[in-house]
């Protein structure tokens, strides 16, 4: 039992929800809790994993945290740190960090990690460059994998060319592909992401230590880069937006509606028109590869999948212009606003040997900074949202030939069962019949469908299992991502007037407002000039609807999200992190959102 | 170097600069500084310290007062407090010479005899002002006309004459005959609320943050303890209010139309409002940060907002308790710039 020494629930006395006690037969049976795990402390990553996972999503944990680990523990010899363990409880993520604790091993890591750290570190760069090419090569690849069509009769080429394979090899073989270049994509987001994040948890510790009243966000805009990537589709979308006004064919827009029609309408403005839609085919690609979500979920789609988000941007974006908004970002100013920030913290340092060790500190993060921000573009955005395409494509497939009913229902499978499922499929072929049992997955399916129904209303506890008594180590808090104070937060929730919801202080001001809750894009519409977003996680994608809100609350976030910057740069007050913001506030509601202390009062 | 005329009994805070300290004391020297740093200020002068040893000079010539003082055994508590006694009484009570009461009074009339005046002692030791004129800290508020006015006066000259004073210039064998104290005169503020904030955290010493804490009404009510004031931190350098507390304020202080201070009670539906605007919290900060600027140290300020809704300083005076503590750098430059990585992922603690 948990009691006032260990306020935390031990990890093998959650029981399974009713209605969904057979949670676990969709996951691998590995990442189920066994018994030893209540002798470890574990949290949820509520951050990355805010919903039940599908079957097939699991792979987004399982990559990722092969990665991680893989780089931490093996790649780089973090001294005091090894990789994470990850159990799934009624379809969460709960995550733990394995330490080193002798001395001895510590010490002969630190020597491997300071040869090869320090060589990431002293080429970061020429690194950055060459990763670049290396993923826009894997995107490459990932886009060109061709999923067989298998023939009634096979192409002549295979015979005239003796290549000496049939498509139905090919079938398991692209599939492999996927998911081979799917794990590339995760070891190269973590090849140089660990080392980054290093740089900025000593420039946080630095300034925590110097300056102990200096909130997160202060620290963050000193770190922040202006020019980064996950500006480019929104910043893109005010170019069209631009474009439509000085052609003259902004009316188009106003309607909104089905991205079909609006695009039809265009072509009718003939050359105008066909000027407009070549702009928009060159900033989809790359800029609208962009998810709506943050890659961890399948139904996370990509603006090019769904050209209803940006097209429905538009029609604001082009009022304000004609209002004679620029709606261009003041990027000089922001520039010169934080170099003006970070010289005058120096100037407060005490004396010239502190201010060089700054000078130092923050010349790496500035030095990581590109990578550690622009690196979810291509990760977790642009390949990850072709990665589930490609999926997709294999369900279509699997669809077609009668395995499933739908092609999102391969998503309720995991990837070991499509790749047998998919063995049944080669073999139909081969063998001239029907594929075998072709009833076997939908009722599977069906029941998976309602059981994530059920797990979705499971309040998860935030940790599980004996509390630690700190994590001062600042590679344990880097990999967990939570500090002593989130820790003791958590163990003792503040009492609190029942209409007040705490989270991270994201962006500083105070205002009051009508809340408008947006649990996804799908909601875009109901938002109107002067609300206050409220929503479970924003997104990059999200970023078209600041120019109309005042204030924004999410559920899950942290001060170096997105949403906490592009909020700060359009001044308006955010907290993030609340927990349940989307919960316990329903639309219409008056709202005073304190940015400087993280606190969301509903005052009516 | 003094660029005001020391002889002159009255200087006025616009004739005042930092240097003037010897003959106005830490208090007078200040606001004339802010004054001539246009930092508003409510306006008035000093009684320097000419003026006190001229007032002294006439007494001791009829009551020997210096040689009674210095003849005291401060050990002998009951025949100190006896002596002491007297001679405040005397202090207290005398006339002063006519050129320095012409002065003082005719300074008083020039702020304006029906304006209140707040009356305090403006010690001329800086380096240990606490312990050496315990007791001197003497204010007297909301003082009006003439009378109130000289009364006020005296009642500082006769607090360098309270037993724990004179003990320990005894004890030190600091000499009668240079004791002296400044008084300033300065305009009451009918505040609207009023209180203190230091350009540097009083709980961390962070000196990037700058600590407001302010309730209903006149400050006094904060500076005695007797309410527990909002608190506010706003960070120097971005302007962002990082915390708000907002305390029950029960009591304020408010001015008596008889002179001095009353103590009443806040309506409940005041007690938890925030006793400053976003705005206001913000226009203090910058206040103090261009003060703070102005000495180049961090500063303790006693600030008021006048029903008009004036800023206006009291007081400012440099922070001495972080400034006492010498802090071993947080980091030193490594030989490449990540190496501070390996400083703090290394393990070592």
């Amino acid at each position: 039992m948990s009691d006032k020494k260990n306020p935390f629930p031990m990890p093998s006395e959650i029981p399974a929800l009713e209605g969904a006690e057979n949670w676990g037969d969709m996951y691998p049976y590995f990442t189920r809790v066994q018994p030893e795990d209540d002798e470890r402390f574990w949290f949820y990553n509520s951050m990355h994993f805010p919903e039940p996972m599908a079957a097939f999503d699991m792979i987004t944990a399982e990559a990722a945290y092969h990665a991680m680990g893989a780089y931490v523990a093996r790649v780089f010899a973090f001294p005091t740190a090894m990789g994470i363990d990850y159990r799934c409880i009624n379809g969460r993520i709960y995550i733990t960090a394995n330490t080193v604790n002798d001395p001895a091993e510590i010490e002969k890591r630190l020597a491997i990690f300071q040869e090869r750290a320090g060589h990431y570190y002293e080429n970061w760069n020429d690194i950055y460059d060459s990763w670049e090419k290396r993923m826009g090569q894997l995107i490459r690849e990932m886009n060109a994998i061709e999923i067989p069509q298998l023939p009634d009769i096979e192409d002549e080429a295979v015979v005239k060319n003796s290549t000496g394979i049939a498509q139905n090899h090919y079938v398991r073989e692209a599939f492999n592909s996927v998911m081979e270049k799917y794990s590339i994509m995760w070891q190269h987001h973590f090849e140089m992401l660990m080392l980054g994040y290093g740089a900025y948890v000593v420039f946080f510790q630095f300034c925590k230590q110097a300056f102990p009243e200096i909130t997160d966000q202060t620290v963050a805009r000193m770190v922040a880069g202006i020019d980064v990537l996950m500006f480019r589709p929104d910043d893109e979308l005010k170019k069209l937006a631009r474009l439509a006004v000085e052609l003259g064919i902004s009316d188009v827009f106003s309607t909104g509606g089905d991205p079909e029609v609006i695009l039809t309408a265009v072509k009718a403005q003939g050359d105008a028109g066909t000027k407009w839609l070549d702009a928009l085919a060159e900033a989809r690609d790359p800029w609208f590869n962009i998810s709506i979500g943050d890659g961890f979920y399948h139904f996370e789609r990509s603006w090019n999948d769904d050209l209803s988000v940006p097209l429905s941007a538009l029609p604001h974006y082009i009022e304000l212009i004609k209002q004679g908004d620029s709606l261009e970002r003041p990027t000089e100013a922001l520039k010169a606003e934080r170099e003006r920030i970070i010289s005058e913290y120096r100037d407060l340092l005490g004396s010239e040997e502190e201010k060089h060790a700054f000078d130092q500190m923050l010349a790496v993060s500035h030095l990581v900074f590109p990578y550690v921000e622009d690196h979810k573009f291509y990760c977790e955005h642009w390949l990850t949202t072709s990665f589930f395409n490609k999926v997709r494509d294999f369900g279509r497939l699997l669809t077609r030939h009668g395995m499933l009913e739908d092609a999102e229902d391969i998503f309720q499978l995991t990837h070991a069962e499509i790749n047998m499922t998919l063995g049944n499929l080669m073999n139909s072929w081969a063998a001239g019949s029907k594929p075998v049992n072709t009833g076997y997955w939908p009722p599977i399916i069906a029941e998976r469908r309602r059981m994530l129904e059920v797990m979705k209303q499971w309040q998860a506890p935030p940790a599980i299992g004996p509390m630690p008594e700190n994590i001062e180590d600042p590679a344990l808090q880097m990999l967990w991502g939570i500090t002593t104070e989130t820790l003791h937060s958590w163990a003792a929730p503040d009492v609190e007037n029942e209409n007040e919801l705490k989270g991270y202080a994201a962006s500083p001001g105070v205002v009051e407002g009508v809340a408008r809750v947006l649990r996804g894009i799908n909601d875009f519409g109901d938002i109107k000039e002067g609300d206050i977003l409220v929503c479970p996680i924003t997104h990059p994608s999200w970023s078209p609807l600041f120019s109309k809100i005042k204030a924004a609350v999410s559920d899950i976030g942290g001060t170096m999200s997105h949403m906490a910057i592009v909020a700060r740069e359009y001044g308006m007050p955010a907290v993030v992190g609340t927990g349940q913001a989307t919960k316990r506030i329903q639309s219409g509601q008056r709202l005073r959102v304190d940015g400087d202390r993280g606190v969301v009062t509903i005052l009516e | 170097m003094t660029t005001a005329n020391t002889q002159s009994p009255v200087l006025w805070f616009k004739d005042i600069t930092l240097e003037d300290r010897p003959v106005v004391g830490g208090k007078g020297g200040s606001l004339g500084e802010l004054c001539r740093a246009e930092i508003p200020v409510p306006y008035g002068f000093v009684i320097t310290t000419s003026g006190f040893t001229a007032y002294l000079d006439e007494l001791d010539n009829q009551h020997g007062i210096r040689a009674r003082i210095s003849a005291l055994d401060p050990e002998n508590v009951p025949v100190l407090n006896q002596v002491c006694e007297e001679i405040r009484e005397l202090v207290a009570t005398a006339t002063p010479p006519q050129y320095l009461l012409d002065a003082i009074l005719a300074a008083g009339r020039e702020l304006g005899t029906e304006t209140p005046v707040a009356v305090r002692s403006s010690a001329t030791s800086e380096d240990s002002e606490e312990a050496s004129f315990a007791g001197l800290q003497d204010t007297y508020l909301w003082q009006k006309g003439p009378d109130q006015l000289l009364e006020a006066v005296r009642k500082c000259w006769a607090s360098l004459y309270n037993p724990e004073s004179v003990a320990y210039r005894l004890r030190l064998k600091l000499p009668e005959d240079q004791l002296a104290m400044a008084v300033v005169v300065q305009t009451m503020v009918n505040s609207r609320c009023s209180g203190v904030m230091f350009t540097r955290s009083p709980t961390t010493g962070d000196k990037s943050v700058i600590t407001i804490e302010g309730s209903w009404g006149l400050g006094s009510s904060i500076v005695s303890g007797e309410v527990t004031p909002d608190k506010f931190v706003v960070n120097k350098i971005t302007s962002d209010i990082n915390a708000r507390d907002i305390a029950e304020k029960h009591i304020a202080h408010l001015p008596d139309d008889n002179g001095g201070i009353i103590e009443q009670e806040v309506s409940a539906d005041q007690q938890k409002v925030s006793c400053l605007s976003d705005a206001e919290i913000k226009s203090l900060a910058a206040t103090a940060r261009q003060v703070e600027k102005h000495y180049g140290v961090p500063q303790d300020i006693e600030w008021a907002i006048d029903q008009d809704d004036r800023i206006m300083l009291l007081q400012s005076r440099p922070e001495t308790v972080w400034a006492a503590r010498d802090k071993a750098p947080v980091a030193k430059p490594t030989d490449k710039a990540f190496g501070h990585i390996f400083n703090v992922l290394g393990g070592k603690k």
